[in-house]
């Protein structure tokens, strides 16, 4: 069985995120990581995998990403958690481009790879709009199985649990499919020593836009339908405001503060 | 009312500091130079940095969350099982699982043959965010090292090898309630079999993770004494003594005759269990009788020569759990500082707003001194770790051994410089958040309390400096000492070499300082009296540590020179703090010593 997992290179959220002069994020400047988001894909893809075992025939994993040349980083980190080999999508013409963009690329280099099965985060940790993975199963054509909590595989039956505001729903595809899973579907395991030590022998392809077919002009900031007009930093953090409670007359303290903010 | 805190220019992380890892590692120990020698051939920067931001992950995810709670949960006896948080558990599993208790050992036993100091570095992550945790793990190294090096193919395979899967865990038993300091009259007994294993009986004190039920089972080391074995240290042997006695399968048999008579409550460090375990009082009988089963590791009467063998990486290990406490109480108070609004600048009124803690230059003060304290001490155990990974990885064999005498006079320092110092940085710590510092809402106080340990085990302070004065420095006709200044004098050359004027007043002084050295190291030779030269052996260290300090910090200085920006800047602030501040400390020691002053020794303890 094969298995392409779609990550993301994000910025490091616990440092300062930048933009550009044109309001794209930028990704060179900072330290960038495979998307939290994402590392929940990944180890949903290595426990279908582990549970396939021998059975499945030979498994593969291949981890696909998108992105700047620091983004092979991502690559390697899910390859340590236990992937098998990666796939590199880059090209400068691909900076700025939107969802639609984004899935166009992504799908072209799915077609290119053997895949029964198409695994995503639910959305990416910087854009954080979610929508890839159901652009992505549109664009190839493939039943999409999407914010999937906990995953079952049996034989050719995708079965997923999605977990509602309202109501729990059980989705079924079958295989070929995409699938994207959210952060409820199992904390993902940490790389190893040994993980770390294999990953540097394992594949990693880079191709271009060109390797797949797709022209420039479909992508990028100026073939994407949407843009970001403007941004603003976060206000500074302040510094909250603290109920004491001396003498019996915090609660109605606290009820004033939410009361007065219309939390109540 | 709510105040605006100054927005804060990095966010980093409070446990340690990424960047000055990298610096010390990369920028000034040259460890790139390390991946081109064969027994580190398999490593290169990527994987390093792998490894460190898997040590810090786990660090901050696993180890971190659990700190105060397993401080206020001490561990629990009930007479027969001592019970831990789960998440000591939790966190040594995720410890084991990603390989860290084999990484640094020699591939013939699994490991991974990771350099020494990449190891350091990692595990100052995991002190930093839970010593206590930490020292299960710890431990269990150590015992494994031991092994794996002194122990039989059966012993590796029977018992290293699950102490680095994280299965067993691991003990070393060599205090007794009357012998701690003092190793050479400890009376545990091992009475030899007639099938070649030994019968244990006796008392140890103070053994930390003596038992709980982590893992399948538990591998004391035990230092004991064999009937008819000559008195003092020369008669001590080494015994491993399982709690569980381990099948020739692997599989887990008999209990063996150790249990608890209790456990000791500390100040601080409470996440180790620190227990009273006795050996052979017959509480099980493994067998059909009493005695705990004990097999000899390395020869009789050779036990304690065994342990010491490990003792340098041990010593440096202990420094390096102090040094981390110091510096992740610096992180925590730093930030404080930068938040915490309180007061104004000396002629500024009222109708101002307060600035932030960091904005007052007594608060500067305390903070510098921690940065200096913390980080040359970081300096100081990466730098011993290096001469570990140099004595065993260096092409040269009289180069390979060079690195070992020089450890082996800078592992007393090691150990005992960042115990006493990053405690003081810690005792600061508490002071820069002032009430805040002494209530439990805040960690500096635990850590101050977790960090009072590590001038106590492993060899006190005052055992170090018998160690430093009385036997490395005067080792060898003082070869260690005199390779150490060797590399301080040629450190101040290169500084000098610069044609920076503050450069070359610090050489000019730490040059000063290693002549004043040489001569009193000199003078105390020259004595006679081996009570009177150690009278004041605590003196010597502590000057001697200032002294390697500041010549690290040189060191730093000239490996941040010609860069810019403010981590350089303040690699080059500290560097000026230690030399203004600290290094002038060493004078008065050692005219102290110089003067053969007679004060304590001539004291009648009548007198007290
Ligand atoms: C929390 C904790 C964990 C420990 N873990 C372990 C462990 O896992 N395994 C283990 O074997 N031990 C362990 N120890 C024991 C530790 O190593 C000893 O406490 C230490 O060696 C000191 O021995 P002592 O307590 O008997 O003090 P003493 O030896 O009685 O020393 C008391 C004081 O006298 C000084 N002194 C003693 N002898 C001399 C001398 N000849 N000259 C000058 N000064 C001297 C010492 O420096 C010290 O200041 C632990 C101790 C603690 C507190």
């Amino acid at each position: 069985m094969n298995i392409v997992v779609c990550v993301k290179y994000v910025p490091d959220a616990t440092g300062d995120r930048k933009f550009e002069s044109d309001n794209t994020v930028d990704r060179e400047g900072v330290d960038g990581l495979l998307s939290e988001l994402d590392e929940y894909a990944v180890e949903q893809s290595l426990q279908l995998k582990e549970k396939l075992g021998s059975d499945g025939g030979d498994s593969e994993v291949t981890v696909l990403t998108i992105g700047p040349a620091g983004a092979v980083d991502a690559i390697r980190k899910a390859l340590q958690m236990g992937a098998d080999k990666g796939v590199h999508v880059q090209d400068d013409a691909i900076a700025g481009s939107d969802a639609f963009a984004t899935s166009l690329v992504l799908a072209e280099a799915v077609k290119k790879l053997p895949h029964d099965l198409v695994v995503c985060g639910m959305a990416s940790t910087d854009g954080g709009m979610g929508v890839v993975p159901a652009m992505l199963s549109e664009r190839l054509g493939l039943p999409g199985a999407t914010l999937g909590s906990s995953i079952e595989l049996d034989g050719q039956t995708l079965k997923i649990r999605r977990d509602g505001d309202t109501a729990t729903v059980t989705v079924e595809a079958t295989l070929p499919a995409v699938l994207s899973v959210t952060d409820q579907s199992g904390e993902a395991r940490y790389p190893s020593f040994k993980g770390i030590m294999a990953a540097k022998k394992k594949p990693v392809e880079t191709w271009s836009l060109a390797d797949l077919g797709v022209d420039a002009g479909q992508v990028g900031l100026e073939a994407s339908y949407t843009a970001v007009e403007e941004t603003q930093a976060r206000p500074p953090r302040t510094a909250g405001e603290i109920v004491k409670d001396e003498d019996g007359s915090g609660a109605k303290a606290l009820v004033d503060f939410l009361v007065s903010k219309k939390f109540v | 009312m709510s105040t605006t805190a100054p927005a804060r220019t990095v966010n980093q992380s409070q446990i340690m500091s990424r960047r000055d890892l990298d610096f010390l590692l990369f920028e000034w120990l040259g460890t790139e130079e390390l991946f081109g020698r064969p027994r580190f051939a398999d490593h290169d920067r990527s994987t390093v940095e792998s490894v460190l931001e898997l040590a810090e992950s786990i660090a901050t995810t696993r180890f971190a969350p659990h700190n105060r709670a397993a401080d206020l949960a001490e561990p629990r006896f009930d007479g027969t099982r001592v019970e831990l948080l789960p998440e000591v558990g939790d966190a040594l599993r995720a410890f084991a699982e990603a390989g860290f208790p084999a990484a640094p050992l020699d591939q013939g036993v699994g490991g991974l043959q990771l350099p020494s100091s990449v190891f350091g570095a990692c595990m100052a992550w995991f002190h930093a965010a839970n010593t206590g945790t930490t020292g299960y793990a710890l431990l269990t190294a150590a015992n494994a090292n031991l092994l794996s090096v002194h122990g039989t193919p059966d012993q590796v395979d029977r018992y290293v090898r699950p102490m680095l899967e994280g299965r067993f865990f691991g003990t070393m038993a060599l205090s007794e309630p009357h012998a701690g300091s003092n190793l050479a009259d400890l009376t545990t007994r091992a009475e030899p079999q007639d099938d070649g294993t030994y019968r244990l009986f006796g008392r140890k004190m103070w053994i930390s993770a003596g038992d709980h039920e982590l893992g399948e089972n538990i591998v004391h080391l035990v230092l004991a004494r064999t009937p008819g074995a000559p008195a003092g240290t020369r008669g001590v042997s080494l015994f491993l003594v399982p709690k569980h006695l381990v099948e020739p399968d692997g599989s887990i048999g008999e209990r063996n005759d150790v249990v608890l008579a209790g456990i000791n409550h500390k100040m601080g460090f409470r996440g180790t269990v620190n227990t009273a375990p006795v050996f052979g009082d017959g509480a099980f009988t493994p067998g059909g009788r009493p005695g705990a089963v004990g097999y000899l590791v390395g020869e009789e009467n050779r036990g304690l020569r065994v342990m010491f063998t490990m003792m340098n990486e041990a010593r440096i290990g202990v420094g390096l759990c102090a040094t981390a406490l110091g510096y992740t109480g610096y992180l925590k108070s730093l930030a404080y500082a930068r938040e915490r609004l309180q007061g104004r600048p000396a002629g500024v009124g009222p109708e101002e707003p307060q600035v932030p803690l960091v904005e007052h230059a007594d608060v500067r003060r305390m903070l510098l001194a921690q940065k200096s304290y913390a980080e040359g001490a970081l300096a100081l155990n990466l730098y011993c770790s290096r001469l570990v990974d140099d004595a065993a990885s260096l092409d040269d064999e009289g180069a390979r051994r060079e690195a070992g005498t020089l450890l082996g006079v800078l592992t007393p320092i090691a150990k005992s410089w960042p115990s006493q110092w990053c405690l003081a940085a810690n005792d600061l710590a508490i002071q820069v958040l002032g009430g805040a510092g002494y209530t439990r809402d805040f960690d500096v106080e635990q850590h101050y309390r977790d960090n009072r340990l590590n001038a106590i085990h492993e060899g006190t302070h005052g055992i170090q400096a018998q160690d430093l004065l009385g036997r490395k420095v005067m080792l060898d006709g003082g070869a260690g000492l005199g390779l150490l200044l060797d590399r301080v004098r040629a450190t101040a050359q290169r500084a000098s070499a610069t044609q920076d004027d503050e450069a070359a007043a610090h050489a000019a002084a730490l040059l000063a300082a290693a002549d004043r050295l040489v001569e009193v190291t000199g003078a105390l030779g020259a004595l006679g009296d081996p009570r009177l030269v150690l009278a004041d052996a605590t003196a010597y260290l502590e000057a001697a540590g200032h002294l390697v300090v500041a010549w690290l910090w040189l060191e730093q200085w000239l490996a941040a020179h010609g860069k810019e920006g403010a981590f350089y800047d303040g690699k080059r602030a500290a560097t000026r703090y230690f030399f203004a501040r600290e290094l002038p400390k060493v004078g008065p020691m050692l005219d102290l010593l110089a003067s053969g002053d007679r004060t304590t020794l001539d004291l009648d303890p009548a007198w007290l």
